[in-house]
Parts: structure tokens; sequence; C-alpha cells
């Protein structure tokens, strides 16, 4: 099979993205310290084109290449603008603090770039194979970018917690894998697995067994409770524009995965997997939320609040209706953005000579920068899920979904825990604007990332109040 | 049949004997070298699979690139192995049951329930010119070439993320630079020649040396 | 003939199998010799002249010599491992042979990867002066093995991306058909349009055998003797024939991958093709690779040691890019059908 032309315009956002990233692993090496700027600049116009190249073949109708084992389609051209746009976000935003902390050298871009190529790759797999290799690329780069402070122990730590960990997630998704390749008598692709899923069913132990495997590395990967061990950690270890990245975009590449494999795999198995996300999900809003109050390290809360999140988002996933899965798509792309603008600020906050680790660090921040403060008032509240923040939509989409299958213990039970997580939201609010702060000169951040974050935050805003236009575009993936 | 099937059971015992080997022995460099032999012995039944392509890289790749790699850095290291083995009783309970989990489940993948030639048929073995390297490149330069692709830019990333990781430049040490050792050019590289005046001796020294050696100055 | 038919298959093997065993220990025990013999002439010396008629029995003396020696096994060695060292060195040493053909198709075993094969077992020769320097319990010898590890894995890298453009330009990896690849003539043999290959090939070939000039491992001036400082008797001579051995199937290698192996050089020239057709395809092989074997003693008496960050530069910073380029040129020159290597009728 000789490869067809249409095969590569298929991939032309994978393609211009790994050219970007080998382009900059080049010049890097041509370039003095003083001139790393250029470094961000071709990163900013490769997303920008990559951008440009999803909207420029991206359609409803679905395309395949590479032998079935690529698929693009409305998901996927969401789901890959959505990573890119937070990845823009990531590259605006720590562009200072990596500066100040000499770390602003070739090697973060192209590791960012490699890391956004894997997530492509996984978002637009059709069979295992491609996913996991998307999978591999995408830890890979994350291991590396968590120690990236070479001279940090927390960084190394937490990068060798993340390494151990993600490998047991990894292997437990291989060992699910090769089961479901034995289960469908030699076939990887989710096409076929779908086959074989809706054909035999539990009847056959051996896809039960390859089901209970993926979908353990699929939680590993989400963090979602119990297999979240290692998120608190890796987030307090690392650098801050790191976990930026780290908490936003692969979370979006998880959504994508845990779509391929649970939905277009296996789908036939609903039933099944939607248990076992019922108990995922309820361990992560509950555990999540009650351990983010006893937190004094912002990095850590924010983890804890990632967990509760990825119950939220499992929620969707469980009622196993097209609904359903358009809102927890929805609620992914919601978080992505609160998870970006979330830490975003914490970056910029750390421009200023200190890192923001603390609680306190956030104290008065509306003495010091009011639109910072607000920006950051709006996402607690979206996070909390308080209207008109878009949190609360999205919030409001998983619980009818859950609601709609008759699981209303779950939804109440669901309300119960973001009322009690509304908590520590609340308190970082509180902090910004009723106490005095430690630092009291005030807080200058440059014009690209005042721009960024506004943008960031107004999106969520917006979202808020017509969450129309996203909602449909989301429906339109799961048809 | 009969000598491939004594060959199957040798390569398999020592495979195994070897494996149980690397995690019993006492000594890391001793452990290294038992996972050679298990590389070895089961490349041998992949030769018996006549996946020769298979088995040689496997040798070619672990036993003679990075299995080298790892003893050079076991040997080097000062592994104390004492404070690594004294929990091992400790969890080997947890160890077995997670071991006895796995077994179970090798046996319903590989149990007589779904494998075996009653399931299966018996792969046809093939003519002694066939070529599975040449199969196999055409397999993954045709079918597989977006996953081979995805697999070369992974190993991309590996090169970049170790040496990223690693790669200090220290200027207190210093080294010879072979680099521009070798571009060093005849003539002007080399020697620096100048011409400047002449010093006057002082007195006291002429004084010291002689009056041969001032003669000869002048 | 008939009766050669009738033995039993694993006792054709054997049979073969010292046929190529005990020439080629022999042509090792004399190389040692001819090594001292034609250095001294390079150094104006006479070499060894004293056993037998210009010294020719010398290496018999040699063997002799090294077998009533006692083995000594240094205090806190390893013991099992200190003596399966030198076997490790030459078992593989001596298994690369079964897929090297003597003449058209006079081989022991024509297997299609012979290629891979050889690089495989050539890979495993490090092996043995890993574990003799671990073994050894001494400071010296694992300095010796340490260089020899990270030496041998660098060059392998050259010599394994040259014997790809070998696979490139041949279109397989069997030598028989490498060979058979080159027919027509000195000139469409792979030096030619391999040229760089060929020198790669050749240079870490003397490297990953440990000659001069790259001997770090041994570095006598250095380290002593290196990975075998503690070894005496019989085990020391089991390295050392490890090495000759090694050498000459570099020296074998490079004859048949890049110079026509048992082909004529008189190929395609009126005169001279008729009136040596009768000489056998061995005889051609032998001679080429008698060559490539007086090389290695040429380099030796020629060069001072390597300093060993050279080597590593060599090995990564040149061989490695020159033979990606090269790869990528004959890939070309074989999909364009340059002539007269692969012009499309061939």
């Amino acid at each position: 099979m000789p490869v067809e032309a249409n095969s590569m315009i298929a991939i032309l956002p994978e393609i211009v993205i790994l050219t970007v990233a080998c382009a900059v692993l080049v010049i890097d090496l041509y370039l003095p310290d003083e001139r790393k700027d250029i470094n961000h600049i071709v990163t900013i116009i490769g997303l920008a084109t990559a951008l440009g190249a999803i909207s420029l073949i991206g359609s409803d109708k679905v395309t395949y290449a590479f032998d079935n084992s690529f698929i693009r389609d409305p998901l996927s051209d969401l789901l890959k603008g959505v990573i890119l746009i937070v990845t823009l976000f990531t590259f605006v935003y720590s562009r200072d603090y990596m500066q100040q902390r000499q770390l602003w050298i070739g090697e973060y871009h192209v590791l960012i770039l490699f890391a956004v190529l894997g997530m492509l790759i996984m978002v637009s797999a059709n069979n295992f194979l491609t996913l996991y290799l998307g999978l591999e690329l995408l830890a890979l780069c994350l291991y590396a970018l968590v120690a990236f402070d070479r001279d940090s122990k927390a960084g190394a730590e937490a990068a060798m917690k993340y390494f151990v960990l993600g490998a047991l997630g990894s292997g437990m998704l291989l060992y699910g894998i090769s089961m479901l390749y034995g289960a469908s008598g030699g076939f990887f692709g989710f096409a076929q697995i779908a086959d074989i899923a809706a054909a035999q069913g539990t009847d056959n132990q051996l896809l039960v067994f390859g089901l209970v495997f993926v979908l353990i590395g699929v939680a590993f990967k989400f963090g979602a409770v119990p297999f979240h061990m290692w998120l608190p950690d890796v987030y307090q270890g690392a650098p801050m524009p790191i976990v930026l990245f780290l908490s936003s975009a692969p979370k979006v590449a998880a959504f994508a995965m845990a779509v391929r494999i649970l939905i277009e795999g296996l789908g036939g198995l609903q039933t099944d997997w939607g248990e076992i996300l019922i108990i995922l999900s309820v361990l992560s809003f509950v555990l999540g939320n009650v351990v983010a109050i006893a937190q004094t390290n912002i990095k850590r809360m924010l983890a804890y609040s990632t967990i509760s999140h990825v119950g939220f988002i499992f929620l969707g996933l469980l009622a196993g209706t097209a609904a359903g899965y358009t809102a927890a798509m929805f609620y992914t792309v919601v978080y992505a953005l609160m998870a970006a603008g979330a830490f975003g600020i914490l970056v910029l906050l750390s421009t200023q000579g200190i890192e923001a680790e603390q609680l306190d660090d956030l104290k008065g921040l509306s003495e010091r920068n009011g639109w910072l403060a607000a920006m950051m008032a709006l996402i607690m509240f979206s996070m909390a899920g308080v209207p008109p923040a878009v949190g609360f939509m999205a919030k409001l989409l998983v619980l009818e979904a859950a609601v709609s299958v008759g699981l209303v213990w779950l939804a109440v039970l669901a309300v119960i825990f973001s009322i009690v997580g509304a908590f520590y939201y609340l308190r970082v609010i509180k902090l910004m604007y009723f106490d005095k702060p430690q630092l009291e000169q005030p807080l200058v951040i440059d014009g690209t990332a005042t721009i960024a974050i506004s943008i960031n935050g107004l999106a969520i805003l917006f979202l808020g109040l017509f969450p129309a236009s996203l909602l449909q575009v989301c429906g339109v993936a799961f048809g | 049949m009969g000598f491939e099937k004594l060959l199957f059971y040798i390569f398999a015992a020592v495979t195994l004997f070897a494996a149980s080997m690397v995690i019993t022995r006492r000594n890391p460099v001793l452990s290294a070298l038992y996972l050679v032999m298990a590389f070895v012995s089961s490349a041998a039944l992949w030769l018996l699979l006549e996946a020769e392509f298979l088995g040689i890289v496997l040798i070619l790749v672990y036993v003679g690139a990075v299995m080298v790699l790892f003893l050079f850095v076991v040997m080097m290291l000062n592994i104390d192995v004492a404070t690594l083995r004294a929990r091992f009783i400790h969890y080997l309970p947890l160890g077995l049951i997670v071991a006895g989990i796995m077994v179970f489940d090798m046996f319903l993948v590989l149990g007589p329930a779904d494998f075996g030639l009653d399931q299966f048929a018996k792969p046809q073995s093939q003519p002694a010119d066939y070529n599975n390297t040449a199969a196999l490149g055409q397999i993954l330069y045709t079918t597989y070439l977006y996953q081979f692709e995805i697999a070369a830019v992974i190993l991309l990333v590996a090169i970049v993320a170790a040496i990223r990781l690693t790669l200090r430049h220290r200027p207190e040490t210093k080294y010879q630079d072979p680099s521009n050792q070798v571009r060093v050019r005849k003539g002007s590289d080399r020697v620096r020649l100048i011409t400047m005046p002449a010093e006057p001796v002082p007195p006291s020294l002429t004084a010291t040396l002689g009056a041969t050696h001032t003669e000869m100055t002048e | 003939m008939e009766l050669w038919s009738l033995l039993p298959v694993p006792v054709q093997s054997l049979i073969a199998t010292v046929l190529i065993i005990l020439p080629l220990l022999g042509v090792v025990a004399w190389y040692t010799y001819a090594e001292r013999k034609v250095i001294g002439y390079m150094q104006v010396r006479i070499g060894p002249n004293r056993v037998g008629w210009r010294g020719l029995l010398q290496p018999i003396a040699d063997a002799l010599k090294l077998m009533m020696k006692e083995i000594i096994i240094p205090t806190q060695a390893n013991k099992q491992l200190f003596l399966i060292a030198p076997m490790i060195s030459i078992i593989p040493a001596l298994a690369a042979w079964a897929v090297i053909p003597f003449d058209a198709g006079l081989v022991l075993a024509d297997i299609n990867a012979g290629l891979l094969y050889v690089l495989a077992m050539t890979s495993l020769g490090v092996y043995g002066v890993i574990i003799a320097g671990w073994a050894s319990n001494s400071k010296y010898a694992f300095l010796g093995s340490l260089r020899a590890a990270a030496q041998i894995v660098a060059y392998e890298i050259a010599m394994g991306f040259a014997l790809v453009g070998v696979l490139v330009a041949a279109g397989s990896l069997n030598f028989s058909a490498i060979v058979m690849a080159q027919q027509g003539g000195v000139w469409h043999w792979f030096w030619l349009p391999l040229l760089p290959l060929f020198g790669v090939y050749y240079i870490s070939g003397v490297a990953e055998t440990n000659r001069a000039p790259f001997d770090v491992a041994e570095g006598e001036s250095e380290i002593v003797a290196g990975f075998h400082v503690e070894y005496s008797g019989m085990a020391f001579a089991i390295f050392f024939l490890a090495e000759y051995a090694n050498m000459v199937l570099i020296a074998m290698l490079t004859t048949l991958m890049f110079f026509g192996g048992w082909l004529s050089p008189f190929q395609g020239i009126p005169v001279l093709e008729s009136l040596f057709a009768g000489v056998p395809g061995i005889i051609w092989l032998l001679i080429k690779t008698f060559f490539f074997m007086f090389t290695f003693l040429w380099l030796r008496a020629t060069f001072p040691r390597y300093r060993y960050d050279q080597i590593m530069r060599l090995g990564w910073k040149v061989f490695i890019p020159i033979t990606i380029v090269w790869i990528l040129v004959v890939a070309l020159a074989v999909v364009f059908e340059v002539s007269p290597w692969w012009s499309a009728t061939a």
C-alpha cells in the first residue's frame, strides 16, 4: 500500500508541529543566550499554523488515513484545537518566569511541542498501537519537563515518582491492550474490537479483564482516585509553567483516549465500564474536594481540585448517552481553560521574585493587581461552579446526564461535594480581596500576558453566558 | 521435529533458569549477566519460531548494546544490596499474590479455552528461501509507516530529554577539545612570532654572569 | 560425494565446522608470527628467527609455553566468571564464521540474515572483555574493560550503519548475494560506490578488535595490559586467539562486502580474464583477506595510540554522521539506478 497524498493531508497539523519542533531544536543551537526569544516566536507561529491547518482540513466528514490507524473527525478537530490553544497560553504565560530562572532554552519549547505532537496523535488514534505510541511520546516529554529545573531536588523527586507511577500505568494499559488483542483474535483497531465487544459482550472473560486493565491505565493518566497518588506530588515538585501545561492539555488528550477506548472501542461493554466509572467518579470528587480543603500549598490544592474535576468528567462519561458524552467533553474543554488560567496567574505571580506556592502568597492580590485578582476570582467561581461562570454550566450538564439515566443519588452526592469544594475556591477569593498583602509593591506584568490572561478569563465568562456554540460543537462530535 | 522440540525445551529451561537467577542473585552484576543469558536463550527460541530477524536483532540490540551499557553502569555503582534486600521477605507475600493474579490472568489468556492448536490453526512454516527480514521491512514501511515514524520521534525525544537532564557545561573543569585541536592551522595558530626590542641587561646581572657572557651578548 | 550425503546432517555440519575452525586456528597462529616479523622488518629489526627455519615454528613454541604455564587466579576474583570470560570472547569470534562463504556455494550456513548474524556475533565479543575486567578484581583490568565497553558500543553503531549501506547497495543480507551483487570487475566492487563506508567499516573494525591505534583497552603504557592483565597461561592464550580470529574475520568481511569476495579482479578485462579463469575463487578471497590482515599490522607499526577522547570523538562525531549521509546517497543512487553499479538491467 503506497502512502497516499490525502493521508499526508490528514496529518497536516501533526506534520506542522513535528517540523516546528525539529526546527526549534536546530535553531536553538545557533542562538546566543540573549536571543532565545526567537524560539518563542517560531513556536508561537508554529502552533498558530497548526491551528490554521486544523481549521483548513476540518469538516464534518470523517477521514481515515494510514491503513485506518489514523482518524480525523469533528471530535479530534475540536480537541486538537483546544490542546493547541491551551499550549499557546502556556508559552505566553511562562515566558518571564522561565527567563528569570535561566530555563528559557530551546529544549523547553521542543519538549512541549513534542508533547503536543503526542497528544495530537492520541486524539487522532484509531487503534491501540497508535494510541499507545502517542501516549508514550506525551509521557516521555512530561517526565523530562517535570525534571526540567535540574537543580531542583523537588523537581527530580517529582519526576521520579511520575516516571515510576506513569510507567506502571502504561504497563497496566499495555497489559490490558494485549488482552484485548488476544480476545479479538489479533486485532487492535478500535472498530474491530468494537465488533467483538458488541458480539460477545461479557461472555468473553478475556475482554472483561482487558477492559479492567485498560480502564486502570486510563484512570492513571487522568489521575482519578485511587490512581491519583502521583498528581499532588508532581504538581508540587514541578516548575509552575510545567504544572500549567501538565494540568490542562494532557487532560484533554486523556479525555480523547477515554472516548476512543471506552466508547469507540468498548462501547458494547458500556454497562460494565459504566459501573467501574461510578466508583472512580465518586471516590475522585469526594476525596479531591475534601483533601483540597486541608492544603496550604496552592499547587497541591489545585491538584486535588483536578482530581475532583476528573470525577465530574467521569460522571458525564458513565451516563453512556450522547448527551452525557457531550457534557463530559464540554467539561473537559472548560476545565482545560480554567486550569490554564489558574496556573497561568500563579506563573505570572511568581515572576515577581517569589515562588507563589503557598495560599498566603495570594493575600491581598486585589491591591497589588486588581485585574489579575478579578480574573483569578472569575476562574475560582467557575471551578466552584458558581454562575454565570462556565463551570456552573459544565457541572449542570454532567449532573443532568447522570440524572437522565436514573443515577439521582450520584448527582445529589456530586452536588453535595461540589458545595464542600466551593469552600476552598472561595477561600482563595477571600485571601485575595480581604487580607493584607505580604508584599506591598504592585504586581506589574507584561502586556502580552495580560492580554492572554484576559482572553482566557473572559472566555470563561463568555462561555458561561453563551454556552450554546461550544456545546453545539461538542454535540456534533458525538453526532 | 524431535530435535527441534528438544532444543525448545533446552532453551526454555535455560530462559527460566536465567530469569529466576536475575531476581535472586545478590550481586547486581551477576543479575545483569543472567539477564543477558535470558536474552540470548529467548533469541534462540525466536529462531526456533523462524523469526530469525527478531531473534538476531534481540541479540544485536539488547545484548550487544543495551546490556553492555547497563553493565557499564552497574559495575561502576556500588549498590548496597543489603538494604535493597532487607525487606525482600517482608514484601514477598504481596509479591506472590500479585504474581498469582498475573498467572491467573495469563491462564485466562493462554489457557486451553482461548489458545492452542484447537483455537488457532498451526502457522504454516515458510519455505527455506522465505526472507522474513524483507517481509518485516515491507509491512513496517507501508502498513505501519505512521506508527514507525512516531516511534522514531519517541527516540528523538528520549535523546533530547536525556541530554537536557544530564549535559552540564562546567566552566571549572579543564579539558582538551579535539575539534579545536584539529582546526589548528599551521603557522599563525601554533607559534606567534613577535618583534620586540632587546631588553637592557641590568649591571648587577652582568657582574654575576661574568665577562665572557657579556661579550657574547654584545 | 555419495558417502558425504549418506552422513546424518549433524555429522556433516560437525565436519564442516572442523574444516573451517582448524585452518582458521592455523592462520591465527602464524598471523601472530607474521605480526612480529612484519613489524620487525618495518622497524628495521629481524623479528623471531630462533625456532625453526627463520623462526617459522615460533607460534608452536609459544603455544607450548602458554600451555605449560599455570593459570593464576587472583585472590578475591570471581572464579567462575574469571574462567568463563575467555570462553565468552572466543565463542562468538568462531561462531561468526558459520555464515562466511569461501566460494560460490561454499558456506556452512547460507542464511538470509547473514550480515545481521555476523554483526550480532561480533557485538557479543565485548562481554568477554567486560567480564574479564570485572572478575579480575583489579583496577587496571577494570579500567581496561570500561574503556573497551564504551569504545566498542560507539564503533558498533558506525559499523552497523556502514553495513546498512552495504545492505542497501546489495539489496540483501546474505553474504553470497552481496558478493554476487558486485560482479563485473574491480570497478563494480562496492569499495568504489561505498568508499566512505568502506573506510568507516575498516577503521571501526580495527577499533572493535581493540587493535592499535585504538588499543586503549590494553594500553600497555597506561594500564599495563588492560582487561587481561591478570590472565596467564591458556586463559590468556584464548583471549589472544579471540583477538586474532576477530582480526581475520574483519579482514574477511571487508573483502566480502567491499572487495568482491571470491570474484576475480580481472573480470571484464579481455585477455587476463581468460588467463586467470582457472584460479579458484577461494584463492582470490584469501589473497584479498591477507592484504587486509597485513594492513592491520601496518597500522600498528605506523600509528601512535589515539587518546581516549579522540577515539570517542572520531566514533560519534565523525563516523556516524558520515555513514548516515552516505546511506542516504547510496539509497538515492539505488533508486535512480546510477550506472554502472545499479543499472536497471542488473
